[in-house]
């Protein structure tokens, strides 16, 4: 049976984890590689690595922690941040990484996804939607396309475009809510299941994770194919042991042994 | 021993690499890995190992671009019986024909088709991608000491297709998905798994290292 997959989201700035990692035995918490490595040693069924620098010049800095990451970790790694070109993509998936998240690119250039799943294959483009909620209270629920870290609307209603990438060949959706990204009040599950029920590709549930009953919701009420959390992993709320056992014992099929 | 991962283009190879590294390392085999396209390598191969990602069709086209390696694989598979690991569309390429988007031959070494996989269940999301379990049809040397069926390890899927073997003989191993998906298959000394062993854990490098002990 096909499980639930649990994936911890490592933000990258300049070559070091920020939002900080703790985990008790780490000789360096910065070090992403140390921290994809502890990750992979506790049941971690996918690496997200997520750089937030994505400058120019620093890009071979993300691009030596792939490849150190690859190197280790014998599990699938998402990488996002600034991928623009088919180019990019290229200079990621040969450092090492197995997916690659298009933000920003897709929004301005939709046909970026096409040529991308094109070159290389939809099972390694995964599109990244950053939704926020634009209706009223007492308004049927409607999200749009955030950018700038949610503060430009993209004008975009949020379920067209996730079924408007799927058809342009995006293989996975990576869906975060900007209104609960941070809160720790758990995912926007009405958005999580607008999105996971109109699609046929598996969608990633991302944003507002704060106790391990969200992570149970996000699945059986949201429908999402895949967990993805980053705080309460990273302070040590929880082990990623803890997340699975959790989830398991709320009859989710999850990857224990 | 002289292991060869068939470099044409198609994806990332470096994990590939790595995890064979690794799993000769656990296995205390002294190998000589090459990542190549050069056709005399392949020539000179004592295990065979062709990885693909991405279509069928454009994954046949990247083998025909390099010169002679589709003979130089068929030499070496049929008249060497050289041991051949094919992994995801590598895996798919085994087969007589791909029909994803358009038909395209394959090496026929598997007998059957490679079509999209249709689960019963139609809520249930394409591709299958993540981790599943192994139900083991037909005992193999590649599976030798990992735990399968639904206790098991397991091993990490991303595809759409998959192969439909005309001769049950040749079905392996099978994954649930509201009905069996071909996870492995194997004839004589070509196998091929259609999940990512390098991508897989601990079960990836366990079957690595079995596949690089294997005498066929």
């Amino acid at each position: 049976m096909l499980k639930t997959r649990i994936i911890p989201c490592l933000d990258v700035h300049e070559g070091r984890v920020v939002k900080g990692v703790q985990f008790v035995d780490l000789v360096d918490a910065g070090d992403p590689v140390e921290a994809a490595i502890a990750y992979d040693a506790a049941g971690a069924d996918e690496l997200c690595f997520l750089d937030i620098t994505a400058s120019h010049e620093e890009r071979s800095i993300l691009l030596d922690v792939v490849r150190r990451t690859a190197e280790v970790c014998f599990m699938p790694v998402t990488v996002g941040g600034g991928v623009r070109t088919n180019d990019d993509i290229r200079q990621l998936l040969l450092a090492g990484a197995d997916k690659v998240s298009i933000n920003t690119a897709a929004v301005h250039d939709r046909d970026f996804v096409r040529r991308a799943a094109e070159k290389f294959g939809s099972q390694c483009i995964v599109v990244a939607i950053d939704a926020k909620r634009v209706s009223r209270e007492g308004e049927p629920d409607r999200w749009e396309v955030f950018t700038h870290g949610g503060r430009r609307s993209a004008g975009l209603d949020a379920i067209e475009y996730a079924r408007e990438v799927e058809a342009l060949g995006a293989g996975e959706i990576l869906l975060t809510s900007m209104d609960r990204d941070g809160t720790k009040d758990g995912y926007d599950i009405a958005l999580v299941k607008a999105v996971s029920d109109a699609l046929t590709i598996p969608v990633i549930a991302s944003g507002g994770v704060g106790d391990l009953d969200h992570l149970v919701d996000g699945v059986r009420d949201g429908h999402a194919s895949a967990v993805l959390a980053a705080s309460i992993f990273h302070f040590g709320t929880h082990s990623i042991r803890e997340a699975k056992e959790h989830m398991a014992a709320a009859g989710i099929p999850m990857r224990l042994t | 021993m002289r292991v060869v991962i068939v470099d044409y283009g198609s994806g990332n190879l470096r994990s590939a690499a790595k995890a064979v590294e690794r799993a000769a390392s656990e296995a205390n085999l002294d190998i000589d890995l090459h990542v190549t396209a050069d056709t005399e390598r392949v020539a000179a191969a004592d295990r065979l190992i062709l990885p693909g990602v991405g279509a069928f069709a454009d994954c046949r086209r990247g083998l025909e671009t390099e010169v002679d390696m589709i003979e130089g694989l068929q030499e070496a598979v049929e008249q060497r019986g050289v041991p051949f690991l094919g992994i995801c569309v590598g895996m798919q390429l085994m087969a007589d024909r791909g029909l994803e988007h358009e038909v395209a031959a394959g090496f026929g070494w598997i007998h059957g088709d490679v079509t999209r996989i249709e689960p019963a269940d139609p809520t249930l999301k394409i591709p299958h991608m993540g981790w599943n379990t192994l139900d083991v049809i037909a005992d193999h040397p590649v599976l030798e000491g990992i735990p399968t069926g639904p206790d098991g390890w397991h091993a990490y899927f991303v595809h759409s297709y998959h192969l439909a073997v005309a001769d049950r003989a040749d079905l392996i191993a099978t994954s649930d998905y509201s009905g069996p998906v071909t996870a492995i298959v194997g004839r004589n000394n070509v196998v091929g798994t259609q999940f990512h062993p390098e991508k897989s854990e601990k079960l990836g490098i366990a079957l690595l290292a079995n596949f690089l002990k294997w005498n066929p």
